[in-house]
């Protein structure tokens, strides 16, 4: 059994009649030799890990961060005193999102997926919507397990690095999972959810990789809000019933392409873009004088 | 292409913030724990290229210390790992070392327990794997897809035939068998990958061939 790309991915399915998250689980149950339920019971920990960072993450202070601090309970407070704009569902996307990727800066633990930069994206997302739905702990691993069947397809045609892509390439994919995996928790068919990740991919092509001073934190930590937010926009526009127009394949492809096309500088380097700015380089040049060996 | 496991994907789980600089460092620290197998007492760390430029910014120094430890990369310990090496009596030294044509995040770890000393060089090779590439001054490949067995021992007639007969004899199948040495008749390394864990009764018996001096597992990770 082999999962390469969403055109398979939704072949499979109709051919064996499994839903898409049974795909997935009969497909990793198949590669590493073990049972579906173990497969299961693997993504309930992984769930686990996300909730607790998305609790962590909300307190954290930052004191092990350099640039951010404490945005999770920045963002927390500001939204329980009316200061934000927004109903639950975005409120509580950001504020996740936020948490967990603050917390990832400040040596929390938590799920890299599919990277560690790009770690507050999902649980952003999907445990927000989840709140929303009052989904059960089942409907959430099966949206996990279509999230993580996204990334497989992604991961198979492209690049999932900032140094080899870009940041298209971590939080646009990250975006594209939460993406389909919210329109599977809605019930949306297996077609609605590969146009829901190519909405999600398409409105992050070319964005590059330019963290400040070689940290994972500017402008890291507040894309992965916005990469959320933006796979909840892409959910609601395919479970609408606007289609992707690119398919998801082809979507990859050409983020593939794009991250190819761009400079070094722009690919976890720190040497180009928001890195490159007079501040950036401030920055850089502070924590280099602070720790140098 | 090896088929792509949903956990990598969605995973590893670990402490962050880099799964390159900070997940692969604590393994590659790890990794020397384990081959040392034993406590270590002190570490003399050289960083390299990007590892030696951001370091700091992915915390890359304390990651390496908190798999010197024996800590795994979803150690919720991992931030203290300095306060910790300091109560377990961890020695440790830093410097930033060119090591020549190497990958960017590379490390040279000398580390010592009250008994033995190893000095190997690996790097993180993305999303939390590494590659051991030097162990005592041999040029080796061990990234953990597999359990290693490892034997420092005289470079004479029949040890390896011995030390392979003993996994035969347990049942356990090499995969991948690595023998170097520097001169006729010095020290030489073995390094055997295998498809199945090795049980201690297997190092007892390895430990007894003639001719070999240290042995070591390594399991997968
Ligand atoms: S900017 Fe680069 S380091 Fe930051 S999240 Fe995006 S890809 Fe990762």
């Amino acid at each position: 059994m082999e999962i390469t790309s969403a055109t398979q991915l939704l072949q499979l399915c109709s051919e064996r009649d499994f839903d898409l998250a049974q795909a997935v689980a009969e497909y990793e149950a198949f590669r590493a030799n073990t049972t579906c339920d173990a497969v299961r019971e693997s993504m309930r920990d992984t769930l686990g890990v996300m909730r607790a960072s998305v609790e962590s993450g909300r307190e954290d202070q930052g004191e092990r961060a350099h640039l951010i601090k404490g945005y999770g309970r920045i963002y927390s407070s500001a939204k329980d005193q009316g200061h934000t704009l927004g109903g639950s569902l975005f409120q509580h996307a950001i504020l996740y999102a936020l948490s967990v990727a603050q917390y990832n800066a400040g040596l929390g633990r938590i799920v890299a997926c599919p990277t560690a930069g790009a770690c507050g994206v999902v649980p952003g997302a999907l445990l927000a919507v989840a709140d929303e739905l009052q989904s059960s702990e089942e409907e959430l691993i099966d949206a996990l397990l279509v999230m993580g069947g996204v990334g497989i397809v992604s991961a198979a045609q492209g690049p999932i690095s900032g140094a080899e892509g870009g940041c298209q390439s971590e939080c646009g994919v990250a975006s594209a999972m939460a993406a389909g995996a919210i329109v599977h928790l809605m019930g949306g068919s297996p077609q609605q959810v590969f146009d829901a990740a190519s909405l999600a991919l398409q409105s992050h092509l070319g964005l590059v990789c330019d963290p400040l001073a070689s940290l994972v934190e500017v402008p890291c930590v507040t894309r992965n809000a916005t990469s959320a937010t933006t796979a909840i926009v892409a959910a609601n526009m395919a479970l609408a019933g606007i289609p992707g127009v690119i398919p998801y394949d082809e979507t990859v492809v050409a983020m593939r392409k794009i991250g190819k096309a761009m400079p070094e500088s722009l690919r976890e380097t720190s040497q180009g873009g928001l890195a490159a700015t007079p501040t950036g380089l401030r920055l850089y040049g502070e924590m280099r004088e602070k720790y140098r060996l | 292409m090896a088929r792509i496991g949903l956990f990598d994907i969605v995973g590893p789980i670990m402490v962050g913030p880099s799964s390159s600089h900070t997940a692969g460092a604590v393994r590659l620290g790890l990794a020397a724990r384990r081959i040392l197998g034993a406590h270590i007492q002190r570490a003399k760390i050289a960083l390299h290229g990007s590892f030696a430029a951001t370091y700091w910014g992915h915390r890359t120094d304390v990651a390496l210390i908190a798999g010197l430890l024996g800590m795994g990369m979803d150690d919720e310990r991992i931030p203290q790992a300095l306060d910790l090496a300091k109560k377990a009596g961890l020695d440790y030294s830093f410097e930033s070392r060119d090591l020549g044509d190497v990958h960017p995040n590379s490390v040279w770890m000398q580390v010592e327990g009250s008994q033995d000393q190893i000095a190997l060089a690996g790097a993180s090779v993305g999303g939390g794997r590494i590659q051991i590439f030097e162990l005592n001054g041999f040029e080796v490949e061990v990234d953990g897809t597999y359990t290693v067995l490892m034997t420092r021992h005289r470079d004479e007639p029949g040890v390896i035939a011995e030390v392979t007969k003993v996994l035969a004899v347990h049942g356990i199948n090499i995969a991948f068998l690595d023998v170097s040495r520097k001169t006729r008749g010095s020290e030489a390394l073995l390094l055997a990958e295998t498809d199945d864990p090795i049980p201690e009764i297997v190092v007892q018996h390895v430990q007894r061939v003639p001719g070999v001096m240290v042995v070591r597992t390594l399991p997968s990770f």
